[in-house]
């Protein structure tokens, strides 16, 4: 897929790969994680391509699935933070670049950075399930891209929003968090098998 | 699925939830006493604008980011038209009190009811 290749093509610039089995370890940046990561950037994004293609309008606008954090959330616990980190970063700025505007890659960066700040803090403290992490995430993402929503327009009223954001990034985190939950094992098989 | 401490989250946000929202109808029952006058356009925390609510009107605003429509009437003003890409503004309900807003976030344009004019009374917005 295209967009796989122009992924793979920014992974690859970034990071050498160690190619010899020895000495080799799971956090490493091998050929095969840089197109791993690069199909789940893609997978990202199609996600979030195919979240616009449902009419999901609840009435109060901003408001959204978030179906492209299932990779992300999926990616933190499957993938070295690093990695997960630069999938999230890189679906945001290309799917901005591609479908979007500045404006709107400023409110996505600023949602999806404090988002996944959260996730990895909670997910380092432990005690949480994927499904916590993933409420939360869900939520800090709303909360991330109301404050900057509030300080682009200049006026401290659009954060009468806030309690909203809150229900509806429980909700949302919730449902991304169960599916999440259900692949999980799944893909745990899958990346342990990539390695070896 | 879900572990203890999962419940800690969940119950943060509810709290958080409900109190906020009660902040915010405290905050806004004593503008709400008022149906507003005027509606204040601003673009970019710069005030564009300012026209009565009972004044029927079609306000063309145009700022840089582009251009929205306003119509004021029977006493209230609801987003018949913009060009933004996603078209949230005009999603709104027709707001008439105090402290209700219209926000097209693309053109960081906020249409907020208030109850007298900028030049007699203190701003609410913290610019």
């Amino acid at each position: 897929m295209n967009v796989a290749r122009y992924n793979g093509l920014i992974f690859a610039c970034y990071w050498n790969g160690t190619n010899s089995n020895e000495n080799r370890r799971e956090t490493d940046m091998t050929t095969k994680r840089i197109a791993y990561c690069a199909m789940l950037t893609a997978l990202a994004m199609i996600f979030g391509y195919v979240e616009a293609l449902i009419p999901f309008h609840i009435g109060i606008p901003g408001v959204k699935l978030g179906l492209a954090n299932i990779v992300i959330v999926l990616a933190l616990y499957i993938l070295p933070a690093y990695q997960a980190f630069v999938i999230q970063l890189a679906r945001i700025v290309l799917v901005s670049f591609l479908f979007g505007s500045m404006s709107m890659m400023l409110y996505s960066l600023s949602g999806g950075l404090l988002s996944f700040a959260v996730m990895l803090l909670l997910k380092k403290a432990g005690g949480f399930s994927i499904a916590g992490v993933s409420i939360a995430g869900g939520v800090s993402h709303n909360i991330g891209q109301l404050a900057v929503a509030a300080a682009v327009v200049h006026n401290l009223r659009i954060t009468f929003y806030f309690p909203v954001l809150l229900i509806a990034g429980l909700i949302t985190g919730c449902l991304i968090g169960l599916t999440a939950y259900k692949i999980k094992p799944v893909l745990d098989k899958l990346v342990h098998n990539m390695d070896g | 699925m879900f572990q203890k401490k999962d419940r800690l989250i969940i119950a943060g946000i509810i709290v958080t939830a409900t109190v906020s929202a009660l902040l915010i109808v405290f905050l806004t029952a004593f503008e709400k006493k008022n149906t507003g006058e005027i509606v204040r356009i601003t673009i970019d925390g710069v005030i564009y604008g300012e026209y009565s609510l009972s004044e029927n009107q079609s306000v063309l605003v145009d700022g840089e980011l582009g251009q929205n429509r306003l119509v004021i009437e029977n006493n209230s003003a609801y987003m018949a038209g913009a060009d933004c890409p996603d078209r949230y503004c005009m999603d709104y309900e027709p707001i008439s009190y105090g402290g209700e807003t219209i926000i097209c976030l693309p053109h960081r344009l906020v249409v907020e009811v208030v109850g007298k004019r900028a030049a007699q009374q203190p701003d609410v917005i913290v610019p």
